[in-house]
């Protein structure tokens, strides 16, 4: 063993994405709000229903995005964190007979207290050592679920089924459009709050973190701090997420939680652009539709297809949606010019 | 007492599997200083290659070899192929790249040879080692070749030509082609070695846990660990790594209550991340000093 | 005499920002060249840029051949040692492998292990540590352990980048008469970039002088020492 350290001048792991990078223009915004918002009225339930679905990731991968994108930490385990939201969602719904929009802020405020105290052993670690202690909550949460001990409030291996609500007021739409536009408000109100997050004071440490960690702390940023609160932040986010998956699918179970979906959120997230908040959108649809795609395609082969559509992509564009976003506003500007 | 010391030499013949799938880990890390999602898959179709090289007559011994060979080449072509393109790219999406090619390798070997268990021989038959009920022929077999790679490794890079010049590629890319070193061929060759040694892994295992396209999937996670707890830069890190995991794994299920077969897993990668918590480059890594 | 490197209209860019805007000049074989310049000025940079460090336009020429295109592995092995700044030690490996990288493109085995014993000749104090991990040496050691390092390559041109930087004068003094001996005894081809102009002048038979990513002036190494603006510049009387 050599005495001799190795002197490493890293570079960022996590790609600097400049803060005014971060966020759509006002006007494409204004669109792309305005196609959400009139979306479910030309479309069938079902699809109403994978359009939900479609917000819900995108609002887990928003929050990967803050903490992988924003704050330079890898996490493969968020899984574990949208599970705690479900089944808090779901145990308060079917246990307590708590409203269902009631249970959303509560399992926000139990996954951020996870999410943080989760963020102080992980302080020591970095990089792939981070991801493989993020890869060990993300395994062991479906099978914390199983034991027998919580049995009677998880529901054990059956998990537990949860009701849909109607819309309130007696308002003459499907339960499907009512949560819908339910989501679509948590989901805006988030956004905003995450754009702001990031614009803010703790929003520039946890970039200034991200981009030189021994720089930030000798500027006297409390690093522990802003890192745990990192973590927390995204699970609080990702555990809303998964209280309105809950409610979406109508069940929650222990199998439904596994390291496949914690892997298909960080696909998502560099799909989307990592750190591009509204490449989240992108980013969760790519990891809704791609598999069905992919099955279309070949029923025998559809892993190996999705694999090459993933490759086709990150060739395209290794940075995701948010390449093909400044290649348009590239295009727009020459436009505008002529 | 005894149970301890049964279980500890359980944990040693598992780890056995463990010890030869990190170096393999710890190789392509020293080459492309991430790691690759995809090599078990790469193991596990190398294996099926050598399974169906038997099924076509070739003997055990010759299709291993070939199987080497190919492994070799299919590591260098993947590089090439797929992860050239990426060498640009931001990390993230090059981790995205080795999961696009775990779904590729897995799913393609589900299609040709499907996903029933099938028997895998061993050269070194299964009687019990030296009359010890604890270890078979096969285990201590696995464990000699696994050192013999630990030695053979130890000479290529320390003797041999190529073995610096890798070294160095690794370690100053940028002052190895100020010495002419093509540092991209470079990375290749590591691929193709990590590769091969993967294939060596697989051809070990797949004995112990029976031949089928998801056989690597809990090897994989123990070989990171592994290799990570021995420290990233240190192959015999790794090796020592793969026989405490073993060991670890075994003494948790045993004397730990209520953990059955799937909370073995996280509670040993809990224990794992304790040790580098407290010993952040693992145990015999070089201690990694940042600068800003 | 022949020209052996020829640079004309070179320019060199850290993404989108200009390093060198347009740097033309040539080094004739044998000579021993120095680059001068304020920090900032583009030395190391046009040093990167005739090794493909850094992305640049305009013609290089060594030996007639063009250089441009060429990765940087294939610029070294036309002949061109490049000792960069901070020396680029292999710090994790022995004197004696630093010494063997430098001339891992060649294979001549014979006489790679007679060049080896030549630079414990030039370096005796290599000779001593040869076994020991290169990031143990003093700066100025590795300073010379780099340079035996880039004259393992038996190379005809050789670059070298702030040698003098972090060393004692002492011990900058033995390494420019070594660097002086290599030229005129190997018949090797030298650029000293360097922020020292004294010792550097003093070494020298050719100089530049660069300002912002331009030659602003050139001549022998006498003439430019003697030039009034250079000495209020860079000589400091």
């Amino acid at each position: 063993m050599s005495a001799i350290q190795e002197v490493v001048t890293e570079a960022p792991a996590v790609e600097a994405v400049p803060k005014r990078a971060m966020t759509l223009g006002a006007g494409t915004s204004l669109i792309v709000l305005a196609l959400l918002i009139a979306a479910p009225l030309f479309v069938k339930n079902f699809i109403i229903f994978q359009l939900t679905m479609l917000l819900i990731y995108g609002l887990a991968v928003l929050a990967l995005n803050i903490l992988t994108g924003g704050s330079g930490q890898f996490s493969l385990g968020q899984s574990a964190f949208y599970a705690v939201g479900a089944y808090t969602s779901a145990i308060l719904m079917e246990h307590a007979g708590m409203n269902y929009a009631l249970t959303l802020p509560i399992a926000g405020v139990i996954c951020f207290g996870f999410g943080f105290l989760f963020g102080q052993p992980a302080l020591r670690l970095s990089g792939v050592y981070l991801a493989l202690a993020t890869f060990a909550l993300a395994t062991a949460m479906p099978q914390l679920l199983k034991l027998g001990y919580f049995e009677y409030w998880t529901g054990g291996v059956q998990g537990l089924v949860v009701d849909k609500p109607d819309a309130p007021l007696g308002l003459p739409i499907s339960q499907d459009m009512w949560l819908y536009y339910f989501t679509l408000a948590v989901t805006i109100a988030i956004y905003i709050f995450s754009v702001n997050l990031l614009r803010s004071r703790s929003g520039r440490a946890f970039m200034a973190i991200r981009d030189n960690e021994i720089a930030a702390s000798a500027m006297g940023i409390d690093v522990a701090l802003y890192k745990t609160l990192a973590f927390g932040v995204s699970a609080g986010i990702t555990g809303v997420a998964g209280g309105l998956g809950a409610i979406a699918v109508q069940f929650v179970a222990p199998d439904g939680y596994t390291i496949q979906l914690a892997i298909s959120l960080f696909l998502g997230m560099v799909v989307g652009g990592v750190g591009w908040l509204p490449g989240s959108i992108v980013g969760s649809a790519f990891i809704i539709f791609v598999p069905n795609i992919a099955e279309g395609i070949s029923k025998g082969l559809s892993g190996a297809v999705f694999g090459v559509l993933l490759f086709f992509v990150i060739f395209l564009v290794p940075h995701g949606a948010r390449q093909v976003a400044m290649v348009a506003q590239q295009l727009v500007g020459k436009f505008k010019k002529n | 007492m005894e149970l301890f010391v049964n279980q500890v030499l359980a944990g040693i013949s598992t780890g056995a599997i463990y010890a030869c799938m990190a170096l393999a880990v710890v190789m392509i890390y020293q080459a492309i200083d991430h790691l690759n999602f995809a090599q078990g898959e790469m193991a596990m179709f190398s294996t099926f290659i050598s399974w169906q090289l038997m099924q076509w007559g070739i003997p055990y011994w010759g299709a291993f070899v070939l199987t080497l060979v190919f492994s070799f080449a299919g590591g260098i072509a993947i590089e090439r192929l797929l992860f050239k393109p990426l060498a640009k790219a931001p990390i993230l999406t090059n981790v995205a790249g080795f999961i696009a090619l775990y779904a590729i390798i897995n799913s393609v070997a589900g299609l040709i040879w499907d996903f029933t268990i099938k028997q895998y021989p061993t050269p070194f038959g299964s009687s019990p080692f030296l009359g010890s009920q604890l270890i078979s022929t096969h285990q201590a077999g696995m464990i000699g070749i696994t050192i013999l790679l630990l030695i053979g490794l130890f000479f290529f890079f320390q003797f041999t030509r190529m073995g610096l010049a890798m070294r160095a590629a690794a370690s100053l890319p940028e002052s190895a082609r100020l010495v002419g070193i093509n540092t991209s061929w470079m990375i290749a060759l590591g691929w193709g070695m990590a590769a091969a040694i993967g294939a060596i892994a697989g051809m070990m295992i797949a004995p112990v846990v029976f031949l089928e396209p998801n056989m690597m999937l809990g090897v994989l996670i123990y070989g990171f660990a592994a290799a990570v707890l021995g420290g990233l830069t240190s192959p015999f890190g790794a090796v020592v790594g793969g026989f405490l995991v073993g060991i670890f794994e075994n003494l948790v299920g045993t004397y730990i209550p209520g953990v059955g077969n799937e909370l073995k897993l996280p509670i040993a990668l809990a224990l794992i991340i304790t040790v580098l918590v407290v010993k952040p480059a693992g145990l015999f890594g070089r201690p990694i000093v940042k600068r800003v | 005499m022949t020209a052996m490197l020829n640079v004309k209209d070179l320019r060199a860019y850290y993404g989108q920002v200009q390093a060198l805007h347009g740097l033309s000049f040539a080094l004739n074989e044998g000579s021993l060249t120095t680059l001068l310049g304020a920090n900032g000025a583009g030395k190391t940079t046009t040093l990167r840029a005739i090794c493909s460090m850094v992305r640049s336009t305009g013609a290089i020429e060594f030996e007639g051949k063009p250089l441009s295109g060429r990765s940087t592995e294939n610029v070294v092995r036309l002949g061109i040692a490049h000792v960069p700044q901070g020396r680029g030690t292999f710090t994790t490996m022995t004197v004696e492998e630093n010494l063997q990288l430098g001339a891992i493109t060649r294979s001549d085995k014979k006489n790679i292990v007679a060049d080896i014993e030549r630079m414990y000749d030039h370096f005796p104090v290599l000779k001593q540590r040869y076994a020991q991990q290169a990031g143990t040496l003093s700066g100025g050691e590795q300073q010379m352990l780099a340079v035996a390092r880039a004259l393992m390559l038996r190379p005809r041109l050789m670059l070298l980048d702030e040698p003098s930087f972090g060393l004692a004068p002492l011990i900058v003094r033995d390494l420019f008469k070594i660097l002086g001996k290599i030229n005129r005894e190997d018949k090797v081809t030298i650029l000293v970039v360097e922020q020292n102009a004294q010792l550097a002048l003093e070494l020298a038979d050719q100089a530049y002088v660069i300002e912002t990513g331009r030659i602003v002036m050139s001549g022998s190494a006498k003439e430019i020492a003697n030039n009034e603006d250079v000495r209020k510049s860079y000589l400091g009387y």
